[in-house]
């Protein structure tokens, strides 16, 4: 079956890797790079590069990072921030990434969606949605890292995005992003039980157990990791092991 | 690891540079090229892609690199496909009609199936890391590019097509998905393809890489 691919998520703010709480108050962790490397050597199955203040500025910065990273690291890169037309698209793919991540322009412009979808393929183009919940049950879709609300349901967009040819959802909990208490498993399991791409958890892991609960509650494809990672408290092979251990369907991977 | 030359063929289909990047990682000098002449005179070339079989062989036929292909396979060059480029080693395709290959390794391009052994509908594309494994009739990888790789080992898969080759003795790897065999690699003498993308396989892919430029 389709291996539970791990995934280090690296948030992105001029030159820096950065991590905040609910997307919010961010602390600078250090040189994005030095950690994608090591993240790649550890044995992460991706990674995403997100410049997260990108779209609120009208700029992206990433591809000279993505182009330094595109050197070293044999694994599929996903960028997203501030994507607002194909063009900046093929730039950022020249530059060396797989998948391109968009969601404050998709949501002004979702025929930005069909239009990436049919240039480069569905695998290429990932929506990327913000999560906010407002009532049980119900999530409210936001842009510009959890600033903006769209009026948006989550679970209406991202069929619709599905359906303009979005070929991979990243599903990020504004509400347990950085908080290390787990992903929000009622918002993964909706979104997973209504579409049929594949969909990447974001926002909450703070222990490898919640990767479990995303992939036997949530059903989640994949699982995207930052704070747990960039402050040490796990390797992505301690991660892999334990999800292993746990039953977790994962890529075979023996550290060089 | 001595440098190699190796040719990347260029026809407009697809990101190159981390296919650049994979081969100079293990050592390889590399010249990425659309010119004929210099494709025929290379040590070792790479046929890429990404995209649609029909649009991938119009555009070879479009700068004549489909006969240069076809020659330096013919005089024996190692070659290495790489997803399309794989794909177009072979007689011919079903993807959105047929459309005629290079012919270079017996067999045609089918849909991934779309149905597990259990009956349960599969998502495609497939997308993922997927273990290699051996193909029924096949007891090791000792001698081909996958020399290095253990069985079980994961690549990255990015497709909606597959390879069949016509004869069990070109079916060098495959993965499973669903449970059902999904051709992995083909090989014919210096003719090699690769369905995953060995440049986006961490040390697994790096290996194959390493194992063509030493060939």
């Amino acid at each position: 079956m389709r291996s539970i691919r791990l995934i280090a998520r690296l948030d992105i703010k001029g030159p820096n890797l950065i991590k905040g709480i609910h997307l919010e108050g961010l602390r600078v962790i250090g040189a994005p790079n030095e950690y994608a490397l090591r993240y790649y050597q550890q044995g992460a199955d991706e990674l995403i590069y997100m410049d997260i203040v990108a779209s609120l500025y009208g700029r992206n910065s990433l591809g000279e990072i993505v182009q330094q990273a595109a050197q070293d690291v044999f694994v599929p890169i996903t960028v997203g921030g501030g994507i607002r037309s194909v063009d900046d698209a093929t730039r950022l793919l020249r530059c060396g990434a797989d998948k391109v991540a968009v969601n404050t322009a998709a949501v002004a412009n979702p025929g930005l969606i069909s239009d990436i979808a049919r240039r480069f393929g569905s695998q290429c183009m990932v929506l990327s949605i913000e999560a906010k919940q407002i009532a049980p049950d119900r999530w409210e879709a936001y842009t510009d890292n959890g600033r903006e609300r769209t009026g948006l349901d989550v679970i209406e967009w991202v069929k619709r995005g599905v359906a303009l040819g979005a070929g991979e959802i990243l599903l990020t909990s504004v509400d347990k992003e950085g908080t290390r208490k787990g992903f929000d498993l009622p918002l993964l399991h909706a979104v997973t039980s209504e579409v049929g791409v594949p969909v990447i958890a974001s926002g909450g892991m703070g222990h490898p157990e919640h990767l479990v609960e995303a992939v036997q509650q949530g059903q989640a494809d994949a699982v995207a990791m930052a704070d747990i990672l960039h402050y040490g408290r796990a390797t992505v092979g301690d991660i892999r092991a334990s999800a292993r251990k746990a039953g977790v369907d994962v890529r075979v991977y023996e550290p060089v | 690891m001595s440098r190699c030359d190796v040719v990347i063929i260029d026809y407009g289909m697809g990101n190159l540079l981390s296919v650049r990047r994979g081969l100079e990682h293990c050592g390889a000098s590399v010249v990425v090229t659309t010119d004929p002449d210099e494709i025929l005179s290379a040590t070792r070339v790479v046929l890429p892609g990404v995209g649609a079989f029909a649009d991938g062989m119009a555009e070879l036929r479009r700068n004549g690199l489909d006969v240069a292909v076809r020659e330096l396979a013919g005089k024996g060059t190692p070659l290495l496909g790489i997803c399309l480029g794989m794909q177009m080693l072979l007689d011919e395709s079903e993807e959105f009609g047929r459309t005629l290959g290079l012919g270079l390794i017996p067999g045609r391009v089918v849909p991934v199936p779309s149905v597990g052994i259990d009956g349960l509908r599969q998502k495609i594309p497939h997308i993922g890391w997927n273990g290699l494994v051996l193909p029924e009739g096949r007891k090791c990888w000792g001698n081909t590019l996958l020399h290095a790789v253990v069985p079980g080992e994961a690549a990255y898969f990015v497709h909606s097509f597959m390879a069949s080759p016509t004869s069990r003795e070109h079916s060098l790897a495959n993965c499973l998905y669903g449970g059902q065999p999904v051709t992995a690699a083909i090989g014919r003498g210096n003719i090699v393809g690769c369905q995953f993308h060995p440049e986006k396989s961490g040390e697994v892919g790096l290996k194959i890489l390493r194992a063509f430029c030493a060939s």
